[in-house]
């Protein structure tokens, strides 16, 4: 995955609650089997059917940061639903609660989860409703989001703060656990079941 | 240092454990379906990297199997390149599957469980958020994206940090008509779709013990819906009464050895839980959602809720973009919602004891010709038993549909889909806007109402259907 180091761009409000990955990404959209090219489902009901939901709103065009109300990402595993936000140009989510499996899944693809007090959220909302044009910073160098003369701070966990700005791959660090994963296979109880050979019928 | 069942099964696999550092955790059994397993695939192949233990993996298809004509090529185009893909590589990496047609396909929490291969104390993932329905074995089973596929695909473990450990605690018992689907939506209603975030939930309680094991599949499956990342119910009597004899079930010595450990699967009696939330069974009624999110629901008996009369302004807003969608006005009793599909299906509500429900509810009877009644097993093996049973003579006698087994309208990834503006009674797990079909409107509700809908055509609680005579 790509570095997050620090990222300047513009914010959309999406100020609606319990944004489920349904909404995200429709499930008609998960038959593909690539890994790209899943941004014409990116919250496609809404911009199908509501001509003035914020993403349809020229003002808003071009946005890199989506600023979105409390229980965002709610719902299926659907790792796509972080594939079309970052198709769809996103680099930064900022919420003051996400879904577990979705904010796990967004940092294993590189998509930046901050998570704001919600009073927080509303100056921003706010402050990107007055200017739309307004350059947010998220810096996760200093664990920072800054705009005009605002700078709240953020916490992440250290480990996933680490692999987002070094780009890393999960799988490569884990391998070099190899002998570890071995020792506990060994001491595994013999009656655990094994897919394979599958039982005689 | 007492700890809680969860907290017992966590430590059980960690791998290793380092300050800083997620632990790196066992997998004891990796269930795969064709929608979040391509890519992974893929990544594998892109790194030269092999499945490290097909032996503890197992796959299916099932979000895009369509549940008629079973047995022809898939007909939309792109759902059958998907479960081509799976076909390809169960194949180069030499995996287990039960494709289209086989005795153990169906939708891959309703197999797991089946063939036996879901035991106590184990640890269990699958690319799909549903994968804590396996937790009412007391095992750890949860849902992860397409990357950590990946990971647990090369590897067999997963980084994972510490959740914290709530209790939801169901006493007494549940009146008639009351089921294990209402326990689960009124305890989503009651602490939120956020409320479990970052939590592995216990359900305890007497309530609990008295139920089956595929009653407490339908709890545990919803969990997600709480915002949890795993449900769990400690394994007792009833759990091993239902895995003895199972494919995969352990035999003789080895069966006893695993009841000893099995049974030590409890929360120790001065365990502590971040958080603790308690429900009276007898107090519970059928639950049916009015919303679009899995925590806007109320008792059948009560009426559409009114925006204006919510506090918090992000649930009011919320409230009022659910009624526009959903077509509903506040005030209007929920018994009086018409309905023009009745879904019984889904890993929530789609094994034998929710199709016995339904068939004894609508035995000799008719599904209202304003309305129409798809029933899904969960699985092959669900649709054989029932088959068996003559439940299907049950449905068919009645007007309702009989259908091959998948996931089928729970998310219309298949052809099994409702249209703009139509209104479903379902019984899966999730009313989000578009779910079962662009436009359509869901309301969740238990095998029992779902029958007793089909019958009136409208919401109806099992005791009203007594009461009409319909």
């Amino acid at each position: 995955m790509d570095a997050f180091t620090t990222h300047t761009g513009t914010a959309v409000p999406l100020r609606r609650t319990n944004v489920d990955t349904d909404q995200i990404i429709p499930a008609e959209y998960l038959k593909r089997i690539t890994r790209t090219g899943f941004e014409d489902g990116l919250f496609v009901a809404w911009r199908t059917n509501e001509p003035d939901f914020v993403l349809n709103l020229p003002q808003f065009a071009g946005a890199s940061i989506l600023v979105a109300g409390p229980d965002f990402g709610t719902g299926s595993s659907r790792e796509h639903a972080v594939w079309a936000l970052m198709d769809g140009g996103f680099r930064v989510v900022i919420s003051s609660r996400f879904a577990d499996i979705f904010r796990n899944n967004s940092t294993k693809a590189g998509l930046l989860t901050v998570l704001l007090p919600q009073e927080e959220v509303e100056a921003l909302w706010k402050a990107i409703e007055e200017d739309p044009s307004l350059a947010v910073t998220v810096d996760l160098e200093n664990n920072s989001v800054r705009y005009a003369a605002t700078t709240v701070p953020f916490s992440i966990d250290a480990y996933t703060r680490w692999r987002l700005l070094e780009g890393l791959d999960d799988v490569g660090l884990t391998e070099r656990h190899l002998g570890d994963i071995e020792a506990f296979e060994a001491a595994r109880p013999s009656w655990l079941p094994r897919t394979l050979p599958a039982p005689a019928r | 240092m007492p700890k809680t069942l969860a907290e017992k099964v966590y430590d059980a696999h960690v791998v290793r454990s380092t300050e800083g550092e997620p632990d790196l955790l066992y997998i004891d059994l990796h269930l795969v379906h064709e929608v979040t397993s391509p890519q992974a695939f893929d990544g594998l192949r892109a790194a030269g990297r092999t499945v490290r233990r097909p032996d503890l993996t197992m796959t299916t298809e099932d979000h895009n199997v369509p549940t008629l004509d079973i047995l022809k090529p898939i007909a939309d185009p792109i759902s059958r390149a998907q479960v081509d893909a799976l076909r390809r590589n169960t194949a180069e990496f030499g995996l287990r599957t039960a494709p289209m047609g086989d005795r153990d396909q169906g939708i891959v929490h309703v197999i797991g469980p089946q063939l036996g291969l879901t035991q106590p104390g184990m640890t269990i993932v699958c690319g799909d958020s549903h994968t804590s329905t396996h937790g009412a074995f007391g095992a750890l089973a949860f849902g992860i994206g397409t990357s950590e596929v990946e990971h647990v695909l090369a590897t067999q473990t997963l980084p994972q940090y510490r959740a914290k450990q709530m209790s939801v605690t169901v006493d007494g018992e549940l009146p008639p008509g009351v089921s294990a689907k209402d326990v689960i939506l009124a305890v989503i209603a009651e602490i939120g779709t956020g409320g479990g975030q970052g939590h592995v939930i216990e359900y305890r309680g007497s309530a609990i013990r008295a139920l089956s094991m595929e009653a407490r599949m339908t709890i545990c499956n919803m969990s997600i819906e709480a915002g949890a990342k795993a449900g769990l119910i400690a394994p007792d009597q009833t759990t091993f009464d239902y895995l003895a004899g199972r494919p995969h079930a352990p035999q003789g010595a080895d069966w006893d050895a695993a009841v000893a450990y099995w049974s030590t699967l409890t929360t120790d009696e001065d365990a502590v839980f971040d958080r603790e939330v308690v429900l009276d069974a007898a107090s519970l009624a059928p639950f049916v959602t009015w919303g679009t999110n899995p925590g806007q629901g109320l008792p059948l008996s009560a009426s559409v809720p009114d925006p204006a009369q919510i506090a918090d302004e992000g649930d009011r807003r919320a409230a009022e973009q659910a009624l526009a969608y959903m077509g509903l006005t506040a005030g209007t009793p929920l018994s009086e919602i018409a309905v023009d599909t009745v879904f019984v299906g889904s890993c929530t509500n789609g094994r034998i004891e929710d199709l016995r429900v339904v068939a004894e509810a609508v035995r000799g009877r008719k599904v209202a010709d304003s309305t129409r009644l798809l029933v899904v097993p969960g699985s092959v093996q669900v649709k054989a038993q029932a088959e068996a049973e003559g439940l299907d003579r049950v449905f068919t006698d009645a007007g309702a549909e009989w259908r091959g087994a998948g996931c089928s309208m729970c998310l219309g990834m298949n052809p099994d889909q409702l249209k703009p503006g139509e209104r479903s009674a379902s019984t899966s797990n999730r009313n989000f806007q578009g779910r079962q079909g662009k436009g359509g409107r869901t309301h969740l509700v238990s095998p029992a109402v779902a029958a007793a809908t089909a019958l009136t055509g409208k919401l109806t609680a099992p005791a009203a259907l007594e009461k009409t005579g319909v």
